[in-house]
Order: structure tokens, then sequence, then C-alpha cells
């Protein structure tokens, strides 16, 4: 039995999985059928973290057999990019001082798999690279993560160099991460604090006004 | 000592460790006060322990670096001048009341990382800016996949010929040391790599970190004394870390390992049960020459944002409790720093005997800790790291009265932070000490 690629990535069976792409390209299937497959797989897989029957540990297994999958699918795909419809651009990076990722790629994948267009600017950011990144994309939101107390003041000079730059106005800003709650975000002068990536999702969806 | 060591109970171990603490064999204060102070302290602490009232709530105040910054340097500053971490920190000391004092034990020599090219950890001054107060570890699979069998085999072969090279690059010369089961017999080739002149290169470097080292130690070690001298106890005999987060931090990362859980599980399983034996000698070694008998365990990824209960079940508590219990059997109380929250693993870790371990938690519900684990173990904390930081003393007081209130009643309560800060004003670090005399006597 050919069985069912979304449900197989949700349930996270690697070798099986595998397989079935294989099988399918092999048989002519459209590539970007799979891909789009794939991608239903995942958010699957979103959503079960969001439930709290997945963890971190399946995300990230999640996250490798999609690598495995993407290494497959790449030469089939070549003929030009389809752009998937996306709700719009969230930026996102680790605040200068701090070079915590863990909970940023969470992050990253939970705004991915429902619909953002993501920019992980990465950690250690320094503020100019933050202020560069929300003039260049002209995002309208921003998420700055970070792990350690040092990111409190990180935090609070990002937003103020984003406020100089005149950039502020039109910038919904949210923050999290391991030692951050509401205190911070009222230090921080941020517009948000969100306690896990299901906020920052839901943060996201409000400010973009989706349901 | 009547008995011998090994002839004692659990219990008696650890009441010969305790009476050593609270009256240290030669010591020496600065004044009967001092020795008086000392003595209180201690007593109180080991009350909280064994879930008994102590004459008042016993205090951590969560002062990490802060001794750095309140005076006037950084971490930076510190790592590299050991004069000026000698002031630093015995500016702390007598600017400061509290329970216990936290060494500067953990502020490590700049120049040992340097001299051996040091790659696991980023520092201020080295892959952070001066004036971050924090080293942080770079996420990185140090130890591959494939690597499970030479780990399982032989931790000390793996550890110096695999191991070593690949995070301290002068120690890059190490791969050519041949296996030491080479020595059987009589030696021929076995001499020939130690002549080959980067393997001489990373011995060299070995022995300057040495030396390095020993200079940084001899001032940690005076700044340890005068406080001791002062009547002030350690806080904790030596570190631990439980096996899972031993292979996840810094051998396979975080990545690696939460792939192993799914794709190689019997091996994280087989590799934790080898590291057992080497956390619970390291640790009674520790406890032993500090002469203190708490032994502190940051715990990274156990915590209810990493895994599910089930994994934590399966991966996380069976080994770091086997390592608990070898170490309440020699009469060491582990003081187990649930990094994270542990709202969902309180019914977990209920199964050790009464008094063995005690609590610490971060950003845990410790109300509803209290209720739950209350009476079964000694609970610490948690005024959250935010509010020390940006809140006001008075916020800080409230928020320790409340906090004494609840969790202080009946005894086996430690007041503390929910992790240190490193800055700040330290009028609320006093505010804290201000909360437990207030508050937190018994009556």
């Amino acid at each position: 039995m050919s069985g069912d690629l979304v449900n197989l990535l949700a349930d996270l069976k690697e070798e099986e999985v595998i397989a079935l792409v294989k099988k399918k390209l092999d048989s002519g299937e459209d590539p970007y059928k799979v891909l789009d497959e794939t991608s239903a797989g995942m958010a699957i897989v979103g959503k079960r973290f969001a439930a709290g029957e997945y963890f971190l540990p399946e995300l990230v297994y999640s996250g490798e057999v999609l690598k495995q999958v993407n290494i497959i699918l790449k030469p089939h795909l070549s003929k030009g990019n389809k752009q998937t419809k996306k709700i719009g651009k969230v930026v996102i990076g680790t605040v200068a001082g701090d070079i915590h990722d863990i909970g940023l790629n969470i992050v990253e994948f939970m705004l991915d798999v429902n619909g953002f267009d993501v920019t992980n600017l990465g950690v250690d950011v320094p503020v100019e690279k933050f202020v560069e990144a929300v003039k260049q994309t002209k995002t309208p939101v921003l998420g700055l993560s970070g792990f350690l107390t040092p990111a409190f003041d990180a935090m609070k000079e990002t937003v103020e160099a984003l406020e100089k730059a005149g950039l502020r106005k039109n910038l919904k800003i949210m923050i999290g991460g391991g030692q951050m709650d509401d205190e911070v975000r009222k230090y921080a002068k941020a517009d948000a604090y969100g306690k896990d990536a299901m906020a920052a999702v839901s943060l996201s969806k409000q400010w973009y006004g989706v349901k | 000592m009547s008995k011998e060591w090994a002839e004692l109970t659990p219990a008696e171990k650890r009441e010969d460790r305790f009476k050593r603490w609270i009256s240290p064999p030669g010591a020496s204060f600065t004044s009967p006060q001092a020795a008086q102070a000392y003595k209180e302290k201690t007593t109180r602490l080991n009350r909280a322990f064994q879930l008994k009232e102590p004459d008042r709530v016993p205090v951590f105040l969560p002062a990490g670096f802060f001794a750095a910054s309140n005076a006037g340097t950084n971490l930076h500053t510190v790592m590299y001048d050991y004069a000026e971490l000698r002031r630093a920190w015995f500016k702390f000391l007598n600017e400061f009341e509290g329970d216990t004092f936290m060494s500067p034990g953990l502020v490590p020599p700049g120049r040992a990382l340097d001299i051996t090219d040091y790659k696991l950890y980023r520092w201020p001054g080295h892959g952070l800016g001066n004036n971050v107060l924090s080293y942080q570890a770079v996420e990185g699979e140090y130890m591959k996949a494939s690597e499970y069998d030479a780990l399982i085999n032989d931790p000390t072969d793996f550890w110096l010929r695999i191991y070593m090279p690949r995070i301290f690059g002068a120690f890059d010369g190490f791969r050519k040391i041949p296996s030491l089961m080479s020595f059987q017999e009589i030696a021929t080739m076995g001499f020939v790599p130690f002549g080959f002149p980067d393997v001489q290169a990373s011995f060299q470097a070995l022995l300057e970190a040495g030396r390095e080292s020993n200079k940084w130690l001899a001032v940690v070690a005076e700044v340890g004394k005068a406080a001791m001298a002062a009547g002030f106890p350690g806080m904790a005999g030596g570190l631990a870390k439980a096996p899972f987060d031993t292979l996840g931090d810094t051998l396979r990362g975080t990545q690696g390992i939460m792939m192993d859980m799914f794709q190689r599980p019997d091996k994280v399983q087989a590799a934790m049960e080898r590291l057992v034996p080497m956390v619970i000698s390291s640790a009674i070694d520790a406890a032993d020459f500090s002469n203190t008998p708490t032994v502190f365990f940051p715990l990274h990824k156990g915590a209810d944002s990493f895994m599910s209960v089930k994994q934590f079940e399966t991966f996380y508590w069976p080994t770091l409790k086997k390592v608990c219990l070898a170490l309440v059997n020699e009469g060491i109380l582990p003081v187990l720093f649930a990094e994270g929250s542990y709202n969902k693993r309180l019914e977990v870790i209920q199964d050790m005997p009464k008094g063995s371990v005690a609590w610490y938690f971060d950003q845990t519900d410790i109300i509803r800790a209290k209720k739950e684990i209350g009476n079964k173990y000694c609970i610490i904390g948690n005024v959250p790291t935010s509010l020390l930081m940006t809140g006001t003393p008075r916020d800080v007081k409230e928020h320790c009265r409340k906090l004494i209130e609840i969790c202080g009643k009946g005894g086996g309560y430690i007041l503390a932070g929910g992790a240190n800060i490193d800055e700040g004003n330290p009028e609320n670090l006093r505010a804290m000490m201000a909360a437990v005399k207030e508050y937190g006597t018994y009556k």
C-alpha cells in the first residue's frame, strides 16, 4: 500500500516517508504535490506540538526527516519556484550578547508551518542588524529572543534603536525565551511577551488580523 | 569516627558529613562571632534540608557574577585579572549579609581557556562582547552519532584522543597519541608519538593551562577561605550533571540527542549508564575535597518545554535518579536545580526517600510544588529573575514575603532567586535578606 505521506510524516515514520517519496517520484507524481503533502504533514507536527502531544524531540526529528525529503525532492523542483501564499513577514532573532537558539528555532518552525514568511537573523544579533532588517523587509512584526539576563538590556537597547530610527510606529515587537516575562516586556518597552512558540504564532496572527 | 566509613549506614554517613560541615575540623574564624554565625547558618540550612523548622527561613542570594558588576568591573576583567577578581569578591563579602557565599570558582581563568583554544564556550572578549556578563555554550555535535561505541567502550580513551582534540584547538596533537594499551610489555614504539612536535605542543599547552589555573586557584581558594573565616558557608560542595545533559549538552548537542532518542535510543541509554559511575565518583570527590555535603545539579534538558513526561521518565530521570541515590547512600545531599519549569514532573520525581534531595526551582509553580512535594523534599526558590533585575526593592521584599508565608510553612524551605542575577540594584538582594529576617522567623 502506498500509504498517506501526510500522516506518515506527521507520525514521524522516517523510513516509510523516504521510501514513499522516492516511489511517488519514480512513478511520475508531480513533485510539487509531494512538496505540498510534506508541508501538510509538517503542519500536523506543528499542531501536535501546540497541543502538547509532541515536544522538542519530535520537532527536531521531523525537521531531520523533512531535510532528507527535501534532498530527494530538490532536483525535481528546479523548473522555477512555485511560491506558496504566505500570511506575511515576521523577522526574528536572538539579541546581542546571547547565543542561544533552541527556542528561536522552535519559533521559526512554528511560524513557518503556520504560514508566515520568516526571516531568522540568528543569534547574538547586533542592534544595527535588527534595525537594518526591519528597514529592508518592512516587516510589521519583530520577535526578539533571549535566554539569559543580559538579554534584558539588549532587548531594551534594540527597541530604543528602532524608535530612534523612526521604525517603531508601524512595528509590533514580541519577546520571549528563558528568563523573559511580562516584567521584562515592560522594561524593554516591547508590545507583548509570549511564553512559548504558540504564543508567537497567535500574536503574529493577531497583529496581521488573521484568525 | 568509631566505625569504618564503609560500614556506616547512609543516615550515619549523612550525619557525619553534616557534622563536619557544621563544625569543620581545624577551621579558623576571624572572631568568635564569625564562628557562631557560621554554625548558625549551616545548622539553619541543615534543618531546612531535613524538612524541619530552623530558627528562620534560610536564603540563597542569587548573586552569580554580581560581585563583578557590584565592584564596577565586569566578567571579562575578572576572568583575566585575578587581582580584580579578588577585589570584587572581597568587596561583595564585606558588603552583603547572607546565609551562604557564592565562591568565584565559577569564574573561569580566561587565559587557560585561551591557551587551550577552548571551542565549546564563548565568553566576554572571546566571541561575546567585553561587557557581556556571562559565558555561553556553543551548540554543536561534539561527538558524532557513530562514536557512541567509542564512548561506551572506553570513555577515557574517547575523551583523550577524540573529544579533547575536538573541543580544545591546542590539543589537536592528542589525536596522534597511541592507545595507552600499546604500553603492554616493554615499550618500543609506544613512546614514539610523544616525540612528535605537534603532540609535544599539545602537552606544553596543557602544562601552561595548568600553571595558569593554579594562579587562579590561589585567589579562588583565598576568597573561599576568607568567606568561611568570616562566617559564610559555601553553598555547594561540587557540581554534577544529569547523564542525559552530559550527553545532550556538550557531546551530542541538543539536535543530536533529540534525533538519537528516535534513531538510536539503545545507544543513548547505554551511554548514559556508562556515565553514571563517572558522575557519581567525581561528585563524591568534590564533596570530600570541599568538606561540604551538598552537590549542586543544574538540570537542563529534562524541563517541561524540552520533552514529554514519558520521555522524561524514559530518558532523563532513571539515570539521574541512580546518580542521586548513590550520592544519598554516601551521605551527600543532591540539590537539584530545575532550570525552566518542572510543573509536569512533580509526580514523577516523588520516588526518592524523604529528605534525600532538595529541589531548587527556577520557574516552576513553587506554591504547587510546596503542596505536592513539600513534605517530601526541601524546596528552594524562586523570586523571578526579571523582578530581581527590573523591580524595586519593595516589590522584591513583598514577593519574598508571600513565598515565605506559603512555602516556609512548617520548614523545609529556602528562599532563593529563580536564576542568578549578574547585575542590577544591590538593594534588591538586600531586600531578600531583609525579608527572611522580618517574615521568616519560626516561633
